[in-house]
């Protein structure tokens, strides 16, 4: 993680940019955070995929894996629950998570402190 | 005896046998061995000598396997055997043995009839007799074959394909005397005559008379008939080659063949027999499987063990001029006082016997014509008591479906490999849960693999759920998904999954529907909802790189390309930084882009008149090409001109899996074309074309699918190929896995394809017309839309900024991704996926 602690609410963009069940890519201080829009509502996690080093998060399938809604990372599909960041098919590794809301018919992401 | 000198006489398909077995049991290699051929070709398989009619070649049919310590002597045979010094003599010098072992095969009987000499009469033994009739046979007009058995029909066969007018001649009074009876010959006889072969049977043949040029002209039948036949092929029956052991002075059998007992030993203890050359007990086999127990049966002696012949299980079923034939057990009802029960269905051209003890509790032998699907489970039930009501088990493959699971635990399922019942419920027992892991485990179903569909019931019958569900969302398989979206005429993944799943799909199931939603044409792969189903390769119409970064690849049909366009490759490559690699499909990647400067690469690209490649899709990749006879002294036909036609109407059709593919022409074979998905190599007359190649992690050989096709009807089969293929596929499954997955593999597909047995042609052939006219380049449609555009950026709120985190060094002179790991750059630990570690 970034040295960047900004912990107030960043908009990002309409709400409109934001395709139903799909990601985007933000940059908000510094930090990439992969922003998800379902029918469930917005989520936002670390862009960076922790198994490749890549940043690519915001570019995987969104779906479901019971009741969890998924991101499946576009290098090699490892799954991670959009609410926890947790990886649910490797014990142990996760990615940061971000708030985010809709606010105005904006997106806003407010980063979070972690670790 | 422990080791020394084994020189084995011939080196057909049994003789390889014993030598790969004992290669196998004999990993010290005690034993050195001498193998002494008379052909100049290594062991191959005879059995599918007629294939090589149908386009295979030496090599399709090689069995030989080379080994250390085994030397191979070909075009060097036998000519004495001297006992008290123990040498083998030849033609060329002497070899000495401590152990010596005949596998000299057999030689065709020819009867001793005038005019069996004369030039234009030929035997069906080698592929040198094959080779030499299919010379022959350039400007005849008629052929005939004497001996209407197995081997004379396909001759039979043979000589039609060669565009003969063919005629059998048969002694008994029946087709395959041996193998079926007096009804069932009768419905093969009908077969065989709708091919336009005509059958003269229980009459002999007298004479072979001479045209005015000296060569043969015609038969005469001892019934006065006459049958015209420039060309003729005696199949009339095998004797074993017996001739070097008697003059050796071991014993011979009572019917000739080199007597040998249980062990295969003959009369002299250093000497075994084996194959068609042995009398085992005095009784000689002319079939492979026994001749494959008695090598092994050899092999286990030398190296200590106690084996002994089984007896044969001389039961048969093959295709015969494209019908099913099955023969097994007491197919004549010999056995006193056994019970026939009898099936003929002259409309389906079906006709099948059972033979039951007299009690009619035991299944004692059968013979089947025309549907031979019953056969794995009448065969495994010989000896014991019926499976089912006779008639049910003659009357269709339902009723016999179902009996598998009655079979006893002794019955052997798989005679190529000797396994029974008992041995694959131990391996579901065990754990193996489909017939993959069944095949691995036990070796059923991986020689001929007509047990298949029995290991499926036995898995059934365990209580095993082969699960085809694609994942947690839908419970149906890729093909059921694309039959519903077709049939109901479905196009929006979220109705498809309301209606038919669960949950919100996942990386299994989106891209599969995306894949069926283009495959049926809807419209643009980023229109709408199907952009979100899409893998972020398509949803960028590029290729993910390790690092982020995405790779192009424009379209070059064929490998041919102008130097014009070439140097608009390489300026772009060099404006925009990019890594540049000639891949193996003959077209150029460029390395290293990440996705806000895609667009502006492909208006570049566009501009000088490329299109999308498709490298990023589950598509047609290429079609590779040598350069032909445009500029090839040995090229005979135009092989780029074809493999452009061939690029150009296939790109963009969206496939379970990506489809490769090659011309060649001729038949040297410079562009690859086995190692592909649909492979074409060019004949002096058309086009020869090849399904089910890849190269990849389990290599595979396309096999050869049909012959002399003109360029048209070359494209149909490839446009039905592919189309059947995209409708029946697993999801991930290459052609080469779907058609062995196929029940009925090859022959199946054939049928579906060139003789539209499902009557599917039709729809097929305008699904891909659909394909051909609404392909569309999905480069240059989404630069002309602001919709699609809009996605291009790496930072959703700061469209003008590049990706910090794609970063290049030099390397070779070219850009390459920071760091052999890219995480090693940010001081994090590459995480442990359970795979072996990598030192570096």
């Amino acid at each position: 993680m970034t040295a960047a602690t900004v912990l107030s609410w960043v908009t990002v963009c309409p709400l409109d940019r934001l395709d139903q069940d799909r990601g985007v890519a933000a940059l908000v201080a510094g930090v990439q955070v992969a922003i998800f829009r379902t029918a469930d509502g917005l989520y936002a996690i670390d862009n960076l995929d922790p198994v490749s080093g890549a940043y690519v998060l915001s570019r995987g399938i969104v779906g479901s894996r019971g009741e969890v809604p998924t991101v499946a990372s576009p290098l090699h599909k490892q799954v991670y629950d959009l609410r926890t960041g947790d990886c649910l098919d490797l014990p142990g590794v996760s990615v940061a998570r971000h708030q985010v809301r809709c606010h105005n018919g904006m997106v806003e992401v407010r980063l979070r402190q972690e670790g | 005896m422990t080791g020394g000198n084994v020189v084995v006489i011939g080196n057909g398909m049994v003789g390889q046998r014993f030598v790969d077995a004992l290669r196998a049991r004999d990993p010290q290699g005690l034993w050195r061995v001498t193998v002494l051929a008379e052909e100049s070709w290594p062991a191959y398989d005879r059995v599918r000598l007629s294939a090589y009619f149908d386009g295979a070649d030496e090599e399709d049919l090689n069995l030989h396997t080379p080994h250390d310590g085994v030397e191979l002597r070909l075009g060097e045979p036998a000519t004495g055997v001297d006992r008290s010094r123990r040498v083998v003599t030849t033609t060329v010098g002497e070899h000495p043995y401590d152990v010596l072992v005949f596998a000299t095969g057999s030689y065709p009987f020819v009867p001793p009839v005038p005019g069996a000499d004369l030039s234009g009469v030929f035997v069906y033994r080698t592929l040198d007799d094959l080779a030499a009739i299919r010379r022959y046979a350039k400007d005849r007009r008629t052929g005939a074959v004497i001996g209407g058995g197995l081997l004379g029909l396909e001759a039979a066969n043979a000589l039609r394909l060669l565009g003969l007018t063919t005629s059998v001649v048969e002694f008994a009074p029946r087709l395959m005397p041996v193998q079926v009876d007096t009804a069932g010959g009768a419905m093969l006889r009908r077969y065989v005559e709708d091919l336009d072969v005509s059958c003269h049977l229980g009459v002999a043949t007298t004479a072979l008379r001479p045209g005015a040029d000296g060569t043969v002209a015609a038969l005469e039948l001892a019934d006065g008939a006459v049958v015209e036949a420039d060309l003729v092929v005696v199949a009339a029956g095998i004797r074993p080659r017996d001739e070097l052991a008697r003059a050796a002075g071991l014993d011979i059998g009572p019917r000739g063949g080199v007597l040998v007992d249980a062990a295969c030993r003959t009369t002299d203890e250093r000497i075994y027999a084996v194959g068609e050359c042995a009398a085992v007990d005095g009784t000689c086999y002319g079939l492979v499987a026994p001749g494959y127990a008695m090598a092994e049966v050899v092999a286990d002696r030398l190296v200590g063990g106690a084996a002994t012949f089984p007896g044969a299980d001389t039961a048969t079923k093959l295709k015969l001029l494209g019908v099913d034939v099955a023969s097994f057990g007491d197919a004549h009802g010999a056995t006193p006082g056994c019970l026939d029960v009898t099936w003929t269905d002259p409309a389906a051209r079906v006709y099948a016997k059972l033979v039951l003890s007299d009690d009619a509790s035991t299944l004692l032998g059968g013979v089947l014509v025309g549907d031979a699907s019953a056969y794995p489970t009448l065969r495994a039930s010989v000896g014991g008591p019926l499976p089912a009501a006779p008639l049910a088990l003659l009357a269709g493959d339902d009723a016999v479906g179902a009996t598998a699971g009655a079979l006893p635990a002794t019955a052997q399922v798989c005679s190529c490999n000797a396994v029974t019942r008992g041995d694959i419920d131990s391996a579901i027992a065990d754990g193996c849960a489909d017939v993959a892991a069944l095949k691995t485990c036990t070796r059923a179903g991986t020689s001929c693999g007509s047990c298949v569909p029995m290991l499926k019931q036995l898995l059934d019958a365990a209580g095993v759920v082969q699960s085809k569900a694609l994942c947690e969302h839908f419970d149906v398989s890729r093909q059921e998904l694309f039959d519903i979206v077709r049939v109901r005429g479905i196009r929006t993944f979220s109705r498809l999954i309301a209606e038919h799943g669960r949950g919100r799909g996942c990386d299994i199931c989106k891209p599969v529907v995306a894949s069926i939603l283009a495959s049926l044409g809807n419209g643009h792969i980023l229109d709408g909802e199907q952009a979100s189903l899409q893998d972020t390769n398509d949803h960028f119409l590029a290729n993910l790189q390790r690092d982020g970064s995405y790779s192009v690849v424009p379209r070059i049909p064929g490998g041919e390309i102008t130097p014009e366009k070439l140097i608009v490759i390489g300026e772009v490559a060099r404006d925009f930084n990019l890594y540049t690699k000639i891949t193996g499909g003959q077209r150029i990647d460029l390395f290293g882009a990440r996705v806000d400067q895609l667009p502006q690469i492909w208006r570049r690209l566009v501009d000088a008149g490329f299109e999308s490649g498709h490298a990023y899709g589950k598509a047609l990749r290429t079609v590779k090409s040598c350069v032909g006879s445009t500029w090839c002294r040995y090229g005979v036909q135009d092989s780029v001109g074809l493999a452009v036609a061939l690029e150009l109407r296939y790109r963009g059709l969206r496939a379970p899996h990506k489809i490769k593919s090659a011309v060649s022409g001729c038949a040297r074979e410079c562009a690859e074309a086995r190692s592909k998905d649909f492979g074409v190599i060019a004949t002096e007359t058309g086009w020869n074309l090849y399904v089910g190649g890849n190269g990849g992690f389990r290599p595979r050989h396309a096999d050869l699918f049909a012959t002399d096709l003109s360029t048209e009807a070359l494209v149909t089969l490839i446009d039905r190929f592919l189309m059947y293929y995209i409708r029946t596929a697993d999801r991930l499954q290459r052609t080469a896995a779907w058609i062995e997955a196929m029940e009925g593999g090859l022959d199946h597909l054939r049928a579906v394809i060139v003789e539209d047995s499902l009557g599917l042609c039709a729809e097929l052939d305008a699904a891909m017309a659909r394909h051909v006219v609404s392909y569309s380049d999905e480069w240059r449609d989404v630069l002309g839309d602001a919709d699609r555009l809009r996605r291009f950026t790496s930072f959703v709120n700061a469209p003008g900024v590049p990706d910090p985190s794609i970063t290049f060094v030099t390397e070779r002179g070219q850009p390459v991704p920071v760091g052999g790991h890219p995480s090693d750059a940010q001081g994090r630990q590459p995480v442990a996926l359970g795979l072996p570690e990598v030192r570096r």
